[in-house]
């Protein structure tokens, strides 16, 4: 291993475009051994683009990178894989239908033989090293796995071939406070171990916790590097937004209207005994550890699962959802947690994705009006900030975070009396969560009821009027604003976690 | 990226490229290049004769591929369609001599919307894959065809008016058999690029759950194209009539599944679904019905012509896969 501070990765001068769009110019990036550094920016701002072109995913059209003082020419990443360099995917890819262990050694198999049970006991003992044990079994079909579960299955391919250099790219976004917990200590433990490793996230408070250096992007420019000692919340703010935050988000609670939603002893395959209200301008939150049942709670409401137990009213009124749509007619929007797989149709348009749920109203007859739905895009575009060229880039082309705005802006635009949410701000950055958070709370406002799942705790309290806590598909308690606390939340998801 | 705020600006050449597609500029620059290569070689190819046999010759396949695209876009695949042609090509026939020109079409058209929802049923309720689902019935409608012909050409509509004029009529110069093509290929287009229909058909081809949550009735759409397949497929299955002047169970219709795939693959319709367009696939349609009209011209024996066109289908399909930049693990999905 290389001695503590040598700069194991140099990156100098990148440059990239994609057609018009600049995303990444004259950056320089260093990675140092037993060093943490952090890559900060706003959503876009190119930072898993650098990443890839690290990894030799995409080739720069400037600049030049060093590993281990020598200059590389990476053409595919599989040839920084040999080098001694990997990079955690922001979106993992698992093969669906192979186990968990044969995902996590796919390409590191050899021979003509595959000898299952020593490749599950080599996982099982591999898991259990780096404290995963607990969280995923070698047995597990991909297709099973949980986003937070995909993740794991992503590090461990790649501590598997005992890198010199890791880069994570936003590693907790589907991550619970406990899952989160795992990483942190593991990353410690491969920092002084002499690891370099680079770090982005969205999140202030997982940065001073990690980092011992920070590297701020903006608009595909280097801002500047900072020690984390020698920085500060706000200064991070004004480098990566240009402008100054307020740090902590609360809402003004408004005088909740009639009740909107209410579930009544709700059960299905997923969840159990749910008994929920949420009224005409209140923000109910939801917290709870990954695997709670929170996401198919939502689901349930939505009628993409059906309900076996119980009644779930709307407005007052029964209803019967026999799927999403009859929900949507009834004035629910929903915004599901995983972006590509349940929101996204990627290879089509900003404006297509925005109107998906709304096409109807846009229509005269079968004919979408043109003019229209332009206007409604673009109305979206600039209210929620999407950064893209045009309301015609595919949506696959955008970063993480502009994605995610899409997909709010979809359920914005049909209006609804009830917005669900899962993990609206999932890999947002600071400036457009505090937009976000704005909606939410002019949405709370003018009269909606909005039910928001979050596994980060800070937002749920900022949001929420009130939080129901999930702990095995049930919901083991509620708190009032007043009650909730961190450790009051995860002392209830925690406790009750441990009973079932 | 350096806050592009307002739209891209963009060479003039870049526009004209972007607004016709690199896929499109690609086909008509292989169409340019066919010509000059058969024109060369035989003169006989640039007459107005050997223009309307080709026109003619690729109308009946371009239909299907018109619909093959429509299906592809949604995410599935219909090799039956051939199948349906072939069956509803000997009904018309068989329906038209005892009960007229009007009803033959009619009935033609009836037997292939049943054939369609069949395909779509056993797609939705059996929860079959599609290439599954409509292989079987291509075997199905294709024996069905033979039952009920006793496997011979049926019905002799080589005298009537109305088949005729299907077959060798022309309207403002234009033989009838391409206005067909043109209004389905047109309607299509509209379809798919102006109607909420058209939209949802590329949603759900792209991202089914998506479309789920988003409130589209899938297995409606699923259905409904199924079943607009079968009527185009009757229509294509009434020309085949009209053009050999009897109802054809097999030998009009076969392998034309392989042709309309192809067609649409080589169009830029993604196998995987959520991409495509008609006016590739027509370009394409001209693409392949020159090719095999100049490989007979130039006396390539029909045997390899096949081959010919299986590997424009491979070759069509690896092109699509390098520039979608997928990474290549595992099996491809
Ligand atoms: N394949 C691509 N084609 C076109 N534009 C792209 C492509 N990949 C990225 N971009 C653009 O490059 C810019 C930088 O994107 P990148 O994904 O690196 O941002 P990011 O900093 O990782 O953002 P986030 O925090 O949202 O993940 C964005 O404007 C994005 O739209
Ligand atoms: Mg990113």
């Amino acid at each position: 291993m290389h001695a503590p501070g040598t700069v194991m990765l140099e990156a100098r001068g990148i440059g990239k475009s994609f057609g018009p769009v600049r995303a990444l110019s004259g950056v320089d990036l260093q990675l140092r051994a037993g060093e943490v550094t952090a890559i900060m920016g706003e959503n876009g701002a190119g930072k898993s683009t650098l990443l890839k072109i690290l990894t030799g995913d995409y080739q720069p059209d400037a600049g030049t990178l060093e590993l281990a003082g020598t200059e590389v020419h990476f053409t595919d990443p599989r040839h920084s894989r040999i080098a001694g360099l990997r990079v955690i995917a922001q979106e993992p890819e698992v093969i669906a239908h192979v186990s968990v262990a044969e995902n996590i050694y796919v390409g590191a198999l050899r021979g003509p033989l595959f000898d299952k049970r020593a490749v599950y006991a080599k996982t099982r003992a591999d898991l259990a090293k780096y404290g995963f044990e607990r969280l995923i079994r070698p047995e597990a079909l991909g297709s099973t796995l949980s986003p937070a579960q995909r993740q794991i299955v992503e590090i461990m391919r790649a501590l598997v071939d005992e890198p010199a250099v890791i880069c994570f790219d936003e590693p907790t976004s589907s991550l619970g406070e406990d899952e989160s917990g795992i990483l942190f200590a593991l990353i410690q433990r491969l920092r002084d171990e002499g690891v370099a490793i680079g770090y982005v996230s969205h999140r202030m408070q997982e940065i001073f916790q990690l980092a011992d250096r920070i590297t701020v992007l903006r608009d595909g420019a280097l801002v500047g590097t900072k020690l984390t000692a020698e920085t500060d919340h706000d200064e991070l703010v004004r480098m990566m937004v240009g402008r100054d935050l307020t740090q902590f988000f609360h809402r003004e609670p408004v005088t909740p209207g009639e009740t909107v939603l209410e579930l009544r002893d709700v059960g299905n395959e997923h969840v159990s005994g749910v008994d929920l209200t949420v009224r005409a301008g209140e923000v109910v939150g939801i917290a709870g550890l990954v695997g709670a049942g929170r996401s198919e709670l939502m689901k349930t409401i939505v009628g993409d699962f059906p309900i076996t137990s119980g009644e779930i009213l709307v407005s007052g009124r029964r209803t019967s959802f026999r799927s999403p749509g009859d929900a949507i007619a009834a004035g629910i929007g929903f915004a599901p947690e995983e972006r590509k797989a349940e929101a996204l149709v990627l290879q089509r348009p900003v404006r297509d994705n925005i109107t998906l749920a709304v096409l109807k109203e846009l229509s005269r007859w079968i004919f979408v009006r043109a003019g229209a739905e332009r206007a409604l895009t673009a109305d979206y575009i600039s209210r929620l900030r999407i950064r893209t060229p045009s309301s015609e880039q595919l949506v696959g082309k955008l970063s993480g975070g502009n994605q995610q705005k899409v997909v709010l802006a979809r359920w914005l635009a049909t209006r609804p009396k009830l917005l669900v949410l899962d993990e609206p701000t999932r890999g947002v950055d600071v400036g457009a969560k505090a937009e976000i958070y704005a909606i939410i709370d002019e949405l709370a406002h003018a009269g909606v009821a909005v039910l928001v799942v979050s596994s980060e705790l800070p937002e749920v309290l900022g949001l929420a009027d009130r939080i129901n806590v999930m702990a095995g598909g049930r919901i083991v308690g509620e708190l009032s604003r007043a009650e909730a606390t961190e450790e009051a939340i995860l002392a209830l998801a925690m406790d009750e976690s441990r009973i079932s | 990226m350096t806050a592009v705020t307002a739209e891209p600006r963009l060479g003039p050449l870049r526009r004209v490229v972007g607004g016709i597609g690199v896929q499109n500029i690609s086909l008509l620059m292989a169409i340019g290049l066919l010509l000059l290569i058969i024109g060369t070689q035989n003169p006989l190819f640039f007459t107005v004769g050997n223009l309307r046999v080709i026109g003619t010759a690729i109308a009946i396949s371009g239909l299907l591929a018109v619909v093959q695209t429509m299906v592809i876009i949604m995410g599935a695949l219909d090799i039956s369609v051939g199948s349906i042609a072939g069956l509803t090509s000997v009904s018309s026939a068989m329906i038209f001599t005892v009960a007229g020109p009007a009803l033959g079409v009619a009935g033609a058209v009836v037997i292939g919307i049943v054939c369609g929802l069949v395909n779509g049923c056993i797609i939705v309720f059996g929860r079959v894959n599609p290439v599954i689902a409509t292989l079987a019935t291509l075997a199905a409608y294709k024996g069905l065809a033979q039952l009920v012909s006793d496997g011979r050409a049926q019905g002799y509509t080589g005298a009537d008016g109305f088949f005729v004029f299907l077959a060798r009529g022309t309207l403002i110069g234009v033989p009838v058999l391409i206005w067909v093509l043109v209004i389905v290929a047109v309607l299509a287009h509209v379809a798919l690029r102006y109607t909420r229909v058209g939209r949802n058909i590329y949603a759900v081809g792209g991202n089914d759950v998506a479309s789920r949550l988003a409130g589209i009735n899938i297995n409606r759409y699923i259905i409904g194209i199924y079943m607009m397949t079968g009527a185009i497929a009757a229509v294509a299955g009434v020309l085949i009539t009209a053009r050999t002047g009897s109802g054809q169970p097999v030998s009009g219709s076969e392998g034309l599944e392989l042709e309309s795939i192809t067609a649409a693959a080589l169009g830029g319709a993604a196998l995987k679904g959520g991409k495509g367009t008609i006016a590739g696939t027509i370009l394409a349609v001209i693409l392949l019905g020159i090719l095999t009209n100049g490989m007979t011209l130039l006396g390539v024996n029909s045997f390899w012509q096949n081959v010919a066109k299986g590997a424009l289908l491979v070759l069509a399909v690896v092109i699509q896969q390098l520039r979608s930049g997928e990474r290549r693990i595992g099996l491809p999905g």
